[in-house]
């Protein structure tokens, strides 16, 4: 009985995914397509938690479809309403050969999905992390990949989002900061604020047993700076001047001193000694967050700051 | 499955729309479809242990997507104001 009640909410889940997904791709309003978009991630978010992804669920709603959507409507808030050029509909047989081509693909893709579930199952890497859990320090399984067993991989992505940070800060300043809100927005703000920080410490602290981790977590204090900014207040709780730029490269810099401090103890790059794993784990991650936090923050401003030079040698003129 | 048919919705509208930020929302979704597929291998039934992973993996897909984002919208910015700009000349 209850089974069927859960087989109709996947089944639920996955038809409301897809029509999200068409409505969202080919609403006539981009603003439209941008909100169905976001409710897209939240559903999809309820899917990563019926697939037993709790830590992906809560990364899913928090940068996938917050972050992510709160950048798509600055984009479009930003844009200029110009003399539009009425797109030219492209012609029929594009867009047939195209489709016919992604059908193609897609097949393709299945088949090869389903022959490899069928016939090529191989041993999992998932057993071999069960297995060494209790060697990692930390006892969520998804926390342990991320920061023991495949740490390199998290090193690099926190460097790719770094990147990321510098290719938009180089391309121009911020964007103007919405006008103050009202009152009551204001008060709500007040409240919101601190609520978004205990959370995240909360998820950074609990990301060693339960889901949760440094992402979330940055996410979460990202989006504490970024409704700041929504409510009209020009600063989001950033420091300026230098510290911004020790705070945005501080989670690479831990990340990195703890790997060659590792190999100074004769181990190789991110091993951790056995009896440290666990609060080294924990270092990383704070710093993690709020390097996680600042990029996000820095990206939704849109370019540098205003605090940027303040204080430096290179202040505007 | 539904991880593929999403994943090829968004490639079709990734290709087929003019609009840049239209374009950058369609990879989004071609990227969620991505990560249903993976996830999908990760689930061994409703009582074994999910395989962490490829968890892992997409909980870094995420970040690197919403980071790709991030760099796509400002280029598109940039793009835009140059544009008004070539124009006012």
């Amino acid at each position: 009985m209850t089974f069927d009640a859960l087989l109709l909410l996947d089944m639920l889940l996955a038809a409301m995914m897809l029509m999200l997904a068409v409505a969202a791709l080919h609403s006539h309003s981009l603003r439209q397509g941008i909100i169905l978009f976001i409710v897209f991630g939240l559903v999809t978010a309820l899917a990563w938690a019926r697939l037993r992804a709790p830590d992906v669920a809560l990364a899913e709603a928090a940068i996938g479809s917050g972050v992510a959507g709160a950048l798509l409507l600055a984009a479009l808030r930003d844009r200029k309403p110009r003399k539009q050029k009425t797109p030219m509909a492209r012609p029929a047989w594009q867009v047939l050969t195209v489709t016919y081509l992604v059908i193609g693909l897609a097949l393709t893709a299945s088949w090869a999905f389903l022959d490899a579930q069928a016939n090529h199952a191989g041993p999992r890497l998932g057993a071999m992390v069960q297995a060494e859990l209790a060697n990692s320090g930390v006892a969520n399984p998804v926390t342990a990949v991320l920061l023991n067993f495949r740490a390199y991989d998290t090193l690099l992505e926190l460097a790719v989002l770094l990147a990321a940070l510098l290719g938009v800060l180089a391309l121009g300043p911020e964007r103007t900061a919405p006008r103050a809100a009202g009152p009551v927005v204001t008060h709500l703000v007040a409240w919101l604020t601190p609520l978004l920080i205990v959370t995240a410490g909360y998820l950074l602290w609990v990301g060693a047993h339960a889901p949760g981790g440094a992402f979330q977590a940055g996410a979460l204090l990202a989006a504490a700076g970024i409704v700041v900014r929504l409510s009209g207040n020009p600063h989001t709780g950033l420091p300026s001047g230098v510290w911004i730029r020790m705070l945005a490269v501080a989670g690479c810099g831990v990340f990195m001193f703890v790997g060659l401090a590792s190999m100074s103890g004769g181990a190789n790059l991110l091993q951790y000694p056995a009896d440290w794993a666990g609060t080294l784990i924990l270092l990383i991650e704070i710093f993690a967050t709020l390097a996680i936090a600042a990029s996000l923050v820095l990206v939704y401003l849109g370019g540098r700051p205003e605090s940027w030079s303040s204080g430096g040698k290179n202040a505007r003129a | 499955m539904l991880g593929i048919v999403l994943a090829a919705l968004g490639l079709q509208a990734a290709i087929l729309q003019q609009d840049a930020i239209r374009r950058i929302l369609a990879i989004n979704v071609l990227g969620v479809g991505v990560f249903l597929v993976f996830i999908a291998t990760a689930y061994q039934g409703a009582d074994a242990p999910p395989d962490a992973v490829p968890h892992a993996l997409v909980l870094t897909g995420i970040v690197v997507a919403v980071a790709a984002t991030a760099l796509a919208l400002a280029l598109q910015r940039r793009m835009e104001s140059s544009d008004v700009d070539a124009d006012d000349e």
